[in-house]
C-alpha cells in the first residue's frame, strides 16, 4: 500500500512559446507511515509534485499509483482519493470562508457525503488534533491570529480522515515560535495516527529534526532521496543549488576536521552535544 | 482553464506595435471599434480583418496566444449568435417546431460572430503590446482637457491601470483558491444551478477577502510612498509623438476613409 510515481513528467503550457517543463521522469514510492521532507528551491516543481498526488493536476506523460490504482485512470474516484491524501496547500488561512472556525473545519468531511453527527465529530477532533481551544470554535475565522487561523485551515484538511498528510510550506510567514508549534504539532499527529506525512519546504533546518526521508527537488527533477544524515552529507552539492544543510551538520563538519572524533550524521543539537561531551572525555 | 484569459495581459516581445506611443494605440482602438458598428456589408468587415491581421502581425504576438483569449468569450458568443439566427425577422430558410431562421437572421448573427471577436481582438492588441503604465500615461493624457471642467482624470486613469494589473493577480488566486476547496472535496462542476451557484460561495468569499487585502496593502504602500493624486505630478518618461506614431496616425485615418467609402460603394 503507497503512493508510486512512475516517470511522472508535467509541462505547464505544452505548444506555446511559454512552455514551461516542472517535472521531469519522476520516480518515487511513497510506502505507508513514511515522515517526508520535500525540499527544493522556488520553483523547484515541489508544488506541481504534491498536486499531481491527489490528482489536482494530470500529469503530461507518465502514471501514479495510489494502492496499486490508477489514479488518472477513467472511472477512478477522486473525490475519495481526495479525502485520502489530504493536501493543505500554502498559506492555507486563505481559503476560510465559513461564519465560524467549526463550521468551516466541517466542510471537507460535509463534501464527503457523511451524516451530520459523524461530520461534527470528525471536525472536533481534528480541532483538538491541531491544538485549538474550545473558546475559538465558535469564532469567525477571521478574527484569530495568523497561527491559529493557520491551525484551523489544517483541521479542515484532517477532518477528512486522510490516510496521506501533504503541507506546502505549513511555517510559511509564521514566527519561529508559531513555526516550532505547528511542526510539533504535526510530528505529534504522526506519531498519534501513524499516517504518511510529506512536508514540502525550502528550509532543511525545518524539516531535519522530524522526518525519515528527504527528497530534494532541483529544476523539475528529484535530485536526492535518502535518510536525512546521507543527504546532508552532500552539503557541497545541496550549496551549489542553492539550499543549505542544517548548521548543526556544518559544526560537525568542522569538528572532525579539526580531529575531534564526532559522529557527522548527526542532525539534532541535543545528540550533537552528547557526542562532542563524548568526545572531549566528559 | 482560468490561464485561458488573456484579457489585460502584457505580452512581452520587442516591436513596432510595442513602441508605439500609448495615445496612437488607444485613439486606433477605439477607431477601430467604432469602425466596426460602422461599415455595412462583407467589404467592410473584409477591411477590418486585413487591418487587424496587419496590426496583429506587427504586434509580433503569435495569433495562437491571442486565439486563447477568445475561449473565454465563446459563451457570450454563442448567445449573441442563437439570439439573432432565431429571433430575427424576415424571409423564412428553415423552420421547424417553432424556431424559424431567416436570411436576415443568418445575417445578422454572422455580423454579430464577426464583430464580437475582431472587437475582442481589437482591444487584446492594445492590452497585449501596452504596459498598464503606459496605457494608464496615454488615457491621461488624452483625457487631460477634460480636467478644466473637473474631471479627475488621473484618478480615474490610476484606478483603470490597478484593475487591469490586478486581473492576472486575481486570476491566479482563484485558480490557487479553487485548488484548495476541491482538495477538501469542494464540487465547482456537477449538481443543478442552484447547487452550482451554492457551490461558489467557498471560492468567492475568500477571494473577495484577498482582494480587499491586497487593496489595503496597495493604499498602504501609495501611501508610504506619499502619493496624494495627479497634483503637480511631473512623468519621468513624457509621452512625445515619434515619426512612427504620426505614419500610425497616418495609417488608421486611411483605414477609416477606406472604411467610410467601402461602406458607401457596396
Amino acid at each position: 500500500m503507497a503512493i508510486i510515481l512512475d516517470h511522472v513528467n508535467h509541462i505547464y503550457e505544452p505548444g506555446t512559446p511559454m512552455a514551461f517543463s516542472a517535472l521531469t521522469d519522476v520516480n518515487l514510492v511513497i510506502p505507508d507511515g513514511q515522515f517526508i521532507g520535500l525540499i527544493g528551491h522556488t520553483g523547484s516543481g515541489k508544488s506541481t509534485l504534491v498536486q499531481h498526488l491527489n490528482g489536482l493536476l494530470k500529469p503530461t506523460s507518465g502514471s501514479i499509483y495510489y494502492n496499486g490504482a490508477d489514479i488518472n485512470a477513467d472511472g477512478f474516484n477522486k473525490k475519495e482519493l481526495r479525502s485520502k491524501v489530504g493536501l493543505v496547500f500554502q498559506y492555507p488561512e486563505h481559503q476560510l470562508f465559513e461564519i465560524d472556525v467549526f463550521t468551516d473545519v466541517c466542510f471537507g468531511p460535509k463534501n464527503l457525503g457523511l451524516d451530520r453527527k459523524e461530520v461534527e465529530l470528525r471536525a472536533y477532533a481534528a480541532l483538538k488534533q491541531v491544538g485549538l481551544e474550545d473558546e475559538y470554535f465558535y469564532q469567525s475565522p477571521f478574527d484569530l491570529s495568523g497561527g491559529q487561523k493557520r491551525r484551523a485551515a489544517i483541521a479542515g484538511v484532517l477532518a477528512m480522515k486522510p490516510e496521506v498528510l501533504i503541507l506546502d510550506e505549513p511555517t510559511a510567514g509564521l514566527d519561529p515560535k508559531g513555526r516550532d508549534e505547528i511542526l510539533d504539532q504535526i510530528a505529534a499527529l504522526r506519531q498519534e495516527t501513524g499516517m504518511t506525512v510529506i512536508l514540502v519546504s525550502h528550509s532543511m533546518e525545518d524539516v531535519a529534526r522530524y522526518v525519515d526521508r528527504i527528497i530534494v527537488m532541483n529544476k523539475s527533477r528529484v535530485m536526492m532521496d535518502d535518510e536525512p544524515g546521507a543527504v546532508f552529507k552532500r552539503y557541497g552539492e545541496l550549496e551549489e543549488v542553492g539550499l543549505a544543510a542544517p548548521q548543526i551538520t556544518y559544526i560537525m563538519q568542522a569538528l572532525k576536521e579539526k580531529g575531534l572524533s564526532v559522529d557527522t550524521d548527526i542532525i539534532n543539537v541535543e545528540e550533537a552535544s552528547q557526542a562532542i561531551l563524548r568526545a572531549l572525555g566528559r | 482553464m482560468l490561464r485561458d484569459i488573456t484579457l489585460g495581459q502584457y505580452y512581452q516581445t520587442d516591436s513596432v506595435i510595442h513602441r508605439l506611443d500609448p495615445r496612437v494605440k488607444l485613439v486606433t482602438t477605439i477607431v477601430f471599434i467604432v469602425s466596426l458598428f460602422v461599415v455595412e456589408g462583407a467589404a467592410g468587415y473584409v477591411l477590418a480583418g486585413l487591418f487587424l491581421l496587419l496590426v496583429i502581425r506587427l504586434s509580433k504576438v503569435p495569433v495562437r496566444f491571442m486565439m486563447r483569449g477568445m475561449k473565454s468569450i465563446a459563451f457570450l458568443l454563442v448567445i449573441a449568435v442563437i439570439f439573432n439566427l432565431f429571433l430575427t425577422q424576415g424571409e423564412v430558410v428553415v423552420s421547424f417546431w417553432k424556431l424559424t431562421i431567416t436570411k436576415e437572421g443568418i445575417y445578422y448573427a454572422g455580423c454579430m460572430a464577426v464583430r464580437l471577436v475582431f472587437l475582442i481582438m481589437g482591444s487584446s492588441v492594445m492590452t497585449l503590446t501596452t504596459t498598464p503604465n503606459n496605457l494608464t500615461d496615454g488615457l491621461e493624457k488624452l483625457l487631460g482637457p477634460l480636467k478644466v471642467i473637473r474631471v479627475p482624470v488621473h484618478e480615474i486613469a490610476m484606478m483603470m491601470s490597478i484593475a487591469l494589473r490586478f486581473i492576472p493577480i486575481l486570476l491566479e488566486e482563484t485558480d490557487k483558491i479553487m485548488k484548495a476547496q476541491i482538495a477538501r472535496g469542494a464540487d465547482f462542476e456537477s449538481g443543478n444551478l442552484i447547487k452550482r451557484v451554492k457551490s461558489m460561495v467557498p471560492l468567492l468569499v475568500p477571494l473577495f477577502i484577498s482582494a480587499f487585502r491586497r487593496a489595503n496593502d496597495l493604499a498602504t504602500a501609495m501611501e508610504a510612498r506619499c502619493y496624494r493624486g495627479g497634483d503637480h505630478r511631473t512623468k519621468m518618461k513624457p509621452l512625445v509623438y515619434h515619426r512612427r506614431d504620426l505614419m500610425a496616425y497616418g495609417t488608421v485615418c486611411a483605414y477609416l476613409a477606406l472604411c467610410i467609402v467601402a461602406g458607401r460603394i457596396i
